[in-house]
């Protein structure tokens, strides 16, 4: 884990640290199992196609989850998340697996947020950023918010 | 009294009502509005956290590392913000009663999670049990980008623990294709 981030290290437009992320069609499995979402849209082919999505894609839950992650990450284990919001613009497809353990080359994800506001309220400092997920174009597919409380500097 | 709606996004991403006749909303679905779930019983367990926080790829050690989370402030193994044991997914427990009635009393075919946003009140603790409760908060018609004509609902799901206090509560958007 970086280091802690205090409320006086950042200010409006401060970047969250960026956090890549590879899906693949093991992560798509994987996370059906562990969240019991077993839609057949997110592993099967045949059955995405005839859905009109071309072929298998992402789990929203799932580029939320990594949304999730790219916060808690940046806050450290003295920052707490308040609030989160994320919505689904576009679909995102995995990456198929080369080995059982590798995947194929293919698109890496971009989870990236930028600090929007800050203000001190009942005692607690709170910050709030955009947050996004990009795909291997550069474009966004996975939009929302969140607001954190950090630890001060005093 | 509830009633029947249409709505549009205005340039600043506002929802604003118009007066126009509904083709996909109806007095039936409207009164769907305000009824909730059967409480739902989650037990948080120290094995699927760790299953979901492998799956999406998370190493933090308060997710996975019991000695570690026993050190730390929290004493316990943690949830990630979002996962309040298993199954994760709303419509594969109670709220299925919500989703499949607003499908039938429509005729849709499906509903497509479109997200929605959480508030985290407390921290959740493998061996929390918890009581979620969905209600649905809304269901409207809305006309999309191209003049299309789309079905919504938002579910709202407050999540308790066995103490009696309020960890959660998250506000979902569905769209039914």
């Amino acid at each position: 884990m970086a280091r802690q981030i205090f409320y006086e290290d950042i200010k409006v437009g401060t970047e969250v640290t960026p956090l890549a992320k590879i899906a693949t069609t093991a992560m798509v499995v994987k996370w059906a199992g562990a969240t019991g979402d077993f839609y057949p849209l997110h592993y099967d082919d045949v059955f995405a196609k005839a859905h009109g999505v071309g072929k298998s894609i992402l789990h929203g839950g799932l580029r939320r989850a990594w949304l999730v992650q790219l916060v808690t990450d940046w806050i450290g284990e003295q920052g707490v998340l308040k609030k989160l919001a994320c919505y689904y613009i576009k679909v995102d497809y995995p990456r198929y697996m080369k080995t059982s353990s590798e995947p194929e080359e293919g698109e890496t994800w971009w989870c990236k947020g930028k600090v929007t506001t800050k203000y001190e309220q009942d005692d607690n400092h709170y910050v709030e950023c955009e947050i996004w997920v990009e795909n291997g174009r550069g474009e966004k597919t996975t939009v929302g918010s969140a607001t954190v409380i950090l630890p001060s500097r005093g | 009294m509830v009633k029947v709606r249409v709505m549009q996004r205005n340039e600043t991403g506002e929802m604003e009502e118009l007066a126009v006749e509904p083709l996909i909303m109806t007095n039936e679905l409207a009164e769907l509005i305000g009824t909730q779930s059967d409480p739902v019983i989650l037990e948080v367990e120290r094995g699927a956290i760790r299953r979901y926080a492998q799956a999406m790829e998370d190493p933090n050690p308060l997710y996975n590392d019991v000695e570690y989370a026993k050190k730390s402030k929290y004493g316990e193994i943690i949830c990630p913000p979002g996962f309040f044991g298993w199954p994760v997914k709303p419509e594969s427990v109670a709220q299925a009663s919500l989703f499949n009635q607003i499908i039938n009393k429509s005729g849709r075919s499906t509903g497509m999670d479109n997200g929605g946003e959480f508030e985290f009140m407390l921290p959740i603790r493998a061996g929390d049990i918890l009581t979620s409760v969905t209600k649905v908060a809304d269901i409207y018609e809305e006309i999309g980008r191209s003049g299309n004509r789309l079905l919504l609902s938002i579910l709202e799901t407050t999540y308790i623990d066995q103490n009696g206090d309020i960890v959660a509560k998250s506000r979902h958007r569905e769209i039914y294709l």
